[in-house]
């Protein structure tokens, strides 16, 4: 499965290059353009502050009291027949109530297991894959007062478990178990 | 919801710290996690500013427009219910080019206009139609090109190679896709087969 990570390597610088020569063609002022939109992403990362040392500190103090371990634990005989680690169970819980919690969740996973650890991984794929469901379905619906969601929150859920199962097995077909 | 979990995670954390003896770790963990969180963003603020930068040359350039022309005949299979040349076609392969090349922000207001659309189509009515749980489906299903906040994460936490994932990534998000897909189908069909009995 060597060739996958190639792809992914390649992918990004490929996708500058086609959007810079794309740019020039079309002959647009490339540089001030790219200052221009970059100024947004200062915005986004200032407003994300708030919210993530809100989920860092809460997922911190719950994970160096013991209790994180003390729940996973119970879950740990079961996945293991399944080569799942327990430890991504709160994340993949997590993930479609909220947004800034999974973000936490998996930054925290990540510098506790390492990036290039089976988990770290496993976590970073699950993160990338999925969206908060609840999220969605409420700031859409939400927006033009539609009140009976009908099967979309059902299908939203179950959507989700298949990118569950599917990161899980992406990630061990890629990287190997450990 | 959220409120109950934040709440709920911080007070067992601190509780559990009592019983177990481990108020201590408790102590560092608070002000390690904040600033963790704020080493986190400005992680974030780096891949952000470029990747926002560069998504503004393909909007601009009308590249992101082109490549929704040609995702079009595809989207079209998907809501057989949307008049060809409908407005709200042309708001939900804008809010799905948005979401496919992590434009988040520019992705909300085109993906509520899309529902306003969805909504004139359905009569005004306050409950969903077949085209919004679709759409629905697929948006929860996030199909990503790049994940740049991943990314930026791993870079943080010093990777040996941040952007591995990538391809992973996008074989786990289009397998949630078609699953919502066939999932969403499925459910329509068990609608249509109740409501005709």
């Amino acid at each position: 499965m060597y060739w996958m990570t190639v792809i992914s390597i390649w992918m990004i610088p490929f996708l500058i290059c086609s959007i810079l020569l794309y740019g020039t063609y079309k002959k647009i002022p490339t540089y001030e353009t790219f200052v221009e939109g970059g100024k947004e992403g200062i915005q986004m990362s200032f407003s994300i502050i708030p919210y993530l040392v809100g989920m860092l500190v809460a997922i911190s103090v719950f994970r160096a009291s013991g209790a994180l371990e003390f729940f996973v634990q119970f879950l740990r005989p079961l996945l293991e027949l399944l080569h799942v680690p327990a430890e991504i169970v709160p994340l993949a819980i997590i993930r479609p109530i909220s947004g800034t919690a999974a973000l936490g969740m998996t930054s925290d996973l990540i510098s506790v297991y390492g990036p290039d650890s089976f988990i770290g991984r496993l976590a970073a794929t699950i993160q990338g894959s999925t969206d908060t469901t609840f999220y969605v379905l409420t700031v859409y619906f939400g927006a033009v007062g539609i009140k009976k969601m009908g099967d979309a929150l059902k299908v939203g859920l179950l959507a989700d478990l298949v990118g569950l199962v599917a990161a899980i097995v992406v990630v061990t077909l890629v990287f190997g178990v450990k | 919801m959220i409120n109950y979990i934040w709440v709920g995670m911080t007070l067992i954390g601190v509780i559990f710290a009592m019983v177990n003896g481990t108020m201590d770790a408790v102590n560092e963990a608070l002000f390690k996690g904040a600033k963790e969180a704020v080493t986190l963003c400005f992680g974030l603020m780096s891949i952000l500013v470029f990747w926002l930068g560069l998504m503004k040359i393909a909007q601009d350039s009308g590249l992101l427009d082109k490549l929704s022309a040609l995702f079009r005949p595809f989207i079209r299979l998907l809501f057989p219910e949307i008049p060809a040349n409908h407005p709200a076609m042309g708001y939900i392969l804008s809010n799905m080019m948005a979401n496919f090349f992590g434009l988040g922000n520019a992705a909300t207001p085109l993906g509520i206009k899309a529902m306003e659309q969805l909504k004139i189509l359905n009569g005004g009515k306050d409950s969903a139609s077949r085209s919004m749980i679709t759409f629905l489906a697929i948006n929860t299903s996030s199909i990503t090109l790049v994940p740049t906040t991943v990314i930026a994460i791993r870079m943080t936490y010093d990777s040996a190679s941040p952007t591995d994932i990538v391809f992973p990534t996008i074989i786990a998000t289009a397998i949630s896709a078609v699953g919502a897909i066939l999932i969403d189908r499925y459910f329509h069909r068990k609608r249509v087969r109740n409501g005709r009995r």
